[in-house]
């Protein structure tokens, strides 16, 4: 394995959580309840904090002197590697809602699986993180029931949202190469057995909010491999405005 | 400070149904428990003014909070660095708390939540001018946590003293959260005093749009403000809005010069008599256009909370749904 | 805020405490999002291990009219107080 393949793998994780992170910032001052206005930005503070960890990790991994910000802030959309269905918008909050639940059950077989990675770093940064996704797992499958088994307008919205947002839902678990070669190194989990685990889960609680599940989806994004929507574009130019109108200062 | 509307008339209340007497025995024995510095608590018999003065007072103060995550939650996204970025959503989920704190307390008097925000929504309600400004830069985020809060500190370390016990708590619990925004602040505000040129201007023009409005937060200067001495007397106000505003002119100079800016006051003087720095004469003609909803973003703050709380009503409707469905079959 | 989220108030055990504390109110449709809440408002700087949440309508509390009637007797009644009983220096473990 080079260390070209871990620095593209831990970007995935990385750019994910940076990427889901920043999505959930858009929303603070601005959610159904004052509650939920802190529990969406304790949750984004969360994925901030992986994705500093991670990317710190990348960085050294590299060993070409990119620093956090340097990767955040620095690299243009092709050379960001987070899955597809992060960068999605945020739509209403039920949109939002079923895109942090599909990726938080995700994320929590993943930094499962992680905790006993054969690299200890990772190792180490999926035991912090698992405890944390635990929490958004919880909060967000609580609002997809919530919502799927409320009203008719909460009913049709996560619906809605369901069937937008399942078709990338097959990034997550369809390995690619290098997917195959961190598992076979023992660095991460195998996807094979991660989907059976996730659609059981994803399977339990759309079941309890009454929700049924999409047909299968037949296109496979490819953002972990830098192929992305539109959108990405968009939010970077938002994230990475200042460093790169006032280059090479600090904050 | 975030409850300068104090300074308007309270109206007599009536007091609960007795003969005159019973009700000025009432309220001397009030007036002796406060004079001890005792806390009243929710469930003691309060003179009816005194209720309604503390609504108004910790309502303000929530809305405050609540709308102060807006300006700042502007700059969540663009956030120069992904640590300055953590920190400031750490620091907006503290206002949102600190609001949550307050509607808490206002709720103990027998007011409802969902009344208190119908208030701020149609525009009946105040909350600090401050947050009416727009954050232009990122350099205002510095401003308003190393201006903004802290004057914001300046008030509430006496209202942790105050009569009302819940009040008073909720105070120490904010105040202990409090210490970490005025560092933040003034910590982007240094690293750009110290950065290039064009940091360093951003710092400067900052100063120059937040530090008006921020010495006015305290209110009215005292010879204006006619009900100040009431709400000293119920110890729910601990210091005129004068000796506040001195205090934080006395701290905040200082800290300007050690930043290496300049505070856009010609007439700003250190006075060796009295050991204090001097300000030059206030724009009130600003301030009340601003309490009256005519600054530069009062529309737009009202008008993103009303959004959100209209965008969101389908959802807080979904969960009622869901709990009572739920009740009933259990 | 709809009507329809009842108020909670909240009692949180501190990670160094032996007893639950009363540390406000908030507002949630049901009893696991009250704990959520409760969390996410009363426990971000580590302050707590335990969580209690209560619908207000359920709690009953002493009316301060009774205040004298329920808590003075205590007052003189002293020997409840260790420091009531003179016992000589010399005995130990008392």
């Amino acid at each position: 394995m080079t260390s070209a393949a871990k620095f593209h793998y831990v970007l995935r994780l990385a750019d994910t959580s940076l990427v889901l992170g920043q999505r959930l910032g858009e929303w603070v001052g601005h959610a159904p309840a004052l509650e939920e206005d802190l529990a969406l930005a304790n949750i984004a503070l969360d994925l901030v904090g992986q994705a500093r960890l991670l990317l710190t990790y990348a960085g050294e991994i590299e060993g070409r002197g990119r620093d956090e910000d340097a990767l955040a802030f620095l690299r243009d959309a092709p050379d960001f590697c987070n899955v597809s269905l992060a960068e999605q918008p945020n739509g209403d909050f039920g949109r939002t809602i079923l895109r942090q639940f599909l990726l938080d059950a995700w994320q929590l077989e993943l930094y499962e699986a992680l905790c006993a990675s054969t690299d200890a770093r990772l190792a180490e940064i999926a035991a912090k993180a698992v405890k944390e996704t635990r929490y958004h797992l919880r909060f967000s499958a609580g609002w997809v029931v919530r919502l799927g088994d409320g009203t008719g307008e909460s009913h049709a919205r996560v619906a809605a949202a369901l069937d937008e947002l399942w078709r990338f839902t097959d990034e997550l678990l369809t390995p690619d190469a290098l997917d195959d070669e961190m598992a076979a190194a023992g660095v991460a989990p195998s996807l094979a057995e991660l989907r059976v685990r996730w659609e059981e889960r994803v399977g339990a609680v759309l079941e309890e909010a009454t929700l049924k599940r999409p047909a299968a989806a037949s296109y496979l994004w490819h953002g972990k491999r830098g192929v992305h929507t539109e959108h990405l574009g968009h939010m970077l130019a938002e994230m990475q405005h200042l460093p790169r109108t006032f280059p090479g200062v600090t904050w | 400070m975030y409850t300068q509307a104090l300074d308007s008339p309270t109206p007599s209340g009536e007091g609960r149904a007795g003969s005159a007497g019973d009700e000025a025995a009432l309220e001397r024995r009030f007036d002796e428990r406060v004079e001890r510095d005792e806390k009243i608590e929710p469930k003691d018999w309060m003179p009816e003014a005194y209720r309604q003065t503390l609504v108004r007072q910790i309502s303000q103060h929530a809305h405050s909070e609540i709308v102060g995550m807006l300006p700042e939650g502007n700059w969540i996204t663009r956030a120069p660095s992904l640590r300055r970025k953590a920190v400031l959503i750490a620091k907006v989920q503290d206002e949102g708390g600190h609001g949550m704190y307050l509607y808490s307390a206002a709720e103990t008097l027998g007011v409802e939540r969902a009344e208190l925000l119908e208030q701020l929504l149609d525009g009946r309600a105040k909350y600090s001018s401050i947050f009416n400004y727009p954050t232009l830069t990122w350099a205002d985020v510095g401003a308003i946590g190393w201006l903004v809060d802290g004057a914001a500190i300046m008030n509430q370390i006496p209202i942790c003293r105050c009569s009302y016990g819940p009040y008073a708590r909720a105070m120490v619990r904010i105040c202990k959260e409090e210490s970490f925004h005025q560092r933040q602040g003034f910590e982007i505000m240094l690293a750009l005093a110290r950065g290039s040129e064009e940091q360093r201007a951003m710092a400067q023009d900052a100063l120059n749009r937040w530090w008006w409005p921020s010495i006015m937060m305290f209110g009215p200067s005292d010879a204006t403000s006619t009900h100040t001495a009431q709400s000293m007397k119920w110890r729910i106000k601990r210091f005129t809005n004068d000796e506040l505003r001195q205090k934080f002119v006395d701290v905040t100079v200082p800290q300007a010069e050690f930043l290496g800016l300049t505070i856009p006051d010609p007439a700003l003087r250190w006075d060796e008599t009295s050991q204090h720095y001097l300000t030059g004469p206030i724009d009130w003609s600003e301030f009340k256009a601003v309490v009256q909803g005519n600054g530069p973003c009062n529309r737009e703050r009202v008008q993103a909370r009303r959004q959100a709380h209209e965008d969101g009503r389908w959802v807080r409707e979904a969960a009622a749904a869901h709990a009572a469905k739920h009740r009933s079959r259990s | 805020m709809s009507n329809d989220w009842p108020l909670f108030e909240v009692f949180i055990r501190a990670r160094s405490g032996l007893e639950h504390k009363h540390v406000g109110s908030l507002h949630a449709a049901d009893a696991r999002m009250a704990i959520e809440h409760a969390r996410d408002v009363y426990t971000r700087r580590q302050e707590g291990v335990s969580i209690w949440v209560v619908r207000s309508s359920e709690i009953i509390a002493s009316d301060p009219e009774e205040a004298d009637a329920l808590f003075e007797p205590a007052r003189d009644k002293v020997y409840r107080h260790p420091t009531f009983y003179d016992i000589p220096d010399e005995v130990k473990n008392l």
